[in-house]
């Protein structure tokens, strides 16, 4: 009789490796033990999803596709459902949280060569994690059907029409109708709520499946043995929880009390009803977007413009293959290497900033300069890396605590 | 097996990976065609007619055609001798070359009438809705009355013309129109 759910459990078991997988891929995967603050953020990318996930479930239990009643009806969820408030908050600010906790851990991985081999896929995995982020974040932004929502969409629908050719007609194809309507606010509901959380959970899966076939890199930045290691749980799970805690205090406090941002989370045009014969005074996007924005209005032509967009965007995917140096740790690349990042990210905040403030002349040559800062990253990695070969100053493993 | 069969079981193989996927591309096509403007969408963008009998000199009013703002811009006799006199250098595409309008607007003043201007009220670049600014001075000091976008600053003169310099492609899109009677017009008719 005792032997029985002992049996149970072995028929399942062998059925269904669930106890197994986790202790694969949680309790037992082994990590460096030298992981600081800056791997906290992979982690939190994960509960930034799972909330925007559950919230947005909700909001679309009350939420109306349609132009006559959008507005309306995310000012009911606002005003009428009961905590109808606190899901809003808590997904909108969600968004930009979530792309704050994903900023810095793909700053992690550029400091601490993670995109090097053997993860090369891993990054780009990442990389097209993030542009799907961004098409998630603007599908969603139309929704409230808010000014903001309705020009936003219009330039950024209008940045296919670029396009030699087909563009025009690709600008057509994608509204649906001549002009954003009621027509192309049904797609992006649904391409918001379906199409991309759909291919976005399945890329995550894909993301930690590669980085638990490759191993996690560390700040070191070198191929660590296995006594360098520790299992996940309770060493890492311990950590995360800790860091979650700060995390979530710091969203409470902005969901509870500063839910618009100072106007960088939620717009104020955006609490004015779509009107498609009024443009805002100032069109910005929300504030992740700002800095390729910015590269897409330093450059005075229209075509090169939507390139130079995609191209700092797209230049990521290739980063594993720009640098040459077999160092991975920003402690011990070269001078340069250090300035270079310096330059790249202290310019990716400048156009960040310059993204969000009106296009006057002054602020357009800035705008070129920080873009031509940006791009010079990319273009001068492959130049000096190749002179970062030797290696005989990495440590071995690590240093005994 | 002889080398006959599995040449012909590799023929075979190849054929049908060819079928599904012919069959897969056409299972694409009502997936594809359902995102082009519906029966419904195409019917709301009829002509649509516009009496002009209340527009005063420098008056400009705009009216929805397709779900798009279109101007109506009824120019004074100053504005139409100052296009007349415009010099085009700094204009990129002066002659209209590679902007859309009815061949009949294909002129300096980019319109059927010198004092009519008809225009799709979205700036070239990115579909933003210009100002008008008809003073001179009144965007920079060397203004002399136009259109301004405030989105990414593009600019156009009193004939929708883009100046060089700015991100703005080409000039604004004239809609086809036609006037049934001096006062009176249709937007998205013949011409």
């Amino acid at each position: 009789m005792r032997q029985i759910p002992q049996k149970l459990w072995q028929w399942f078991d062998k059925r269904l490796p669930l106890v197994g997988s986790i202790m694969t891929h949680l309790t037992h995967y082994p990590a460096p033990k030298n992981l600081n603050f800056w791997y906290y953020f992979g982690s939190f990318a994960l509960v930034m999803l799972i909330n925007q996930l559950l919230t947005g479930l909700w909001l679309t239990m009350f939420y109306q596709p349609n132009p006559q009643m959008a507005f309306a009806s995310v000012e009911a969820v606002m005003r009428d459902v009961s905590f109808g408030w606190l899901l809003r908050y808590m997904h909108s600010t969600g968004a930009s949280f979530f792309f704050i906790v994903v900023y810095a851990h793909m700053f992690r991985g550029l400091i601490y060569g993670s995109y090097k081999a053997p993860r090369e896929l891993l990054w780009m995995v990442g990389c097209l994690l993030f542009v799907l982020m961004m098409a998630e974040a603007f599908f969603g932004y139309l929704l409230p059907w808010g000014q903001m929502s309705y020009w936003g969409a219009q330039v950024i629908t209008s940045l296919f029409e670029a396009i030699p050719f087909i563009g025009p007609s690709l600008a057509l194809f994608i509204r649906g109708d001549f002009n954003i309507s009621g027509v192309v606010l049904n797609r992006f509901f649904a391409l918001h709520v379906v199409a991309i959380p759909l291919v976005f959970i399945g890329l995550v899966g894909l993301h930690v499946v590669c980085l638990h076939s490759v191993g996690s890199n560390n700040p070191e930045g070198i191929e660590l043995k296995k006594s360098d290691k520790i299992p996940f749980h309770p060493y890492y799970t311990m950590k995360d929880l800790f860091g979650l805690s700060a995390l979530l205090f710091v969203f409470a406090v902005v969901v509870f009390y500063f839910p618009e941002g100072g106007g960088f989370f939620l717009e104020p045009p955006n609490f004015v009803e779509a009107n498609s014969l009024v443009t805002p005074e100032h069109i910005a996007p929300v504030w992740y977007m700002m800095p390729f924005y910015a590269v897409l209005r330093a450059i005075p032509d229209k075509l090169m413009g939507v390139l130079g967009m995609g191209a700092a965007i797209g230049l990521w995917f290739f980063l594993p293959f720009l640098d040459r140096s077999p160092i991975r740790s920003v402690r011990y690349r070269s001078k340069v290497h250090q300035i270079m990042l310096t330059v790249f990210v202290v310019s990716f905040v400048c156009l960040g900033y310059l993204g969000g403030q009106p296009a006057t002349p002054l602020l357009t040559n800035l705008a070129r300069l920080a873009s031509c800062a940006y791009f010079s990253f990319f273009v001068l990695l492959p130049l000096y890396s190749s002179f970062e070969q030797d290696t005989t100053h990495l440590p071995h493993r690590l240093a005994v605590a | 097996m002889g080398q006959c069969c599995s040449q012909r079981r590799r023929f075979l193989g190849y054929l049908s990976g060819a079928l599904g996927a012919l069959g897969l591309g056409a299972l694409g096509i009502p997936f594809l065609s359902a995102w082009w403007p519906s029966k419904k969408t195409l019917d709301q963008g009829a002509p649509v007619e516009v009496d002009l009998s209340d527009l005063p000199q420098g008056g400009l009013i705009t009216i929805p055609w397709r779900g798009q703002p279109i101007w109506i811009l009824r120019r004074t006799p100053e504005e139409i001798t100052q296009i007349k006199a415009a010099m085009t250098g700094h204009l990129r595409d002066p002659n209209s070359n590679d902007s859309m309008q009815p061949e009949a607007a294909k002129n300096a003043y980019r319109s059927l009438r010198e004092d009519i201007l008809i225009l799709v009220a979205l700036c070239t670049h990115l579909g933003c809705i210009p100002s008008y600014k008809p003073e001179a001075g009144s965007v920079s000091p060397s203004w002399e009355g136009g259109f301004y976008c405030p989105c990414h600053g593009s600019s156009y003169d009193l004939s929708g013309r883009v100046f060089k310099g700015v991100p703005a492609p080409t000039n604004m899109t004239v809609p086809p129109y036609e006037f049934l009677s001096p006062n009176k017009v249709l937007i998205g008719g013949s011409a």
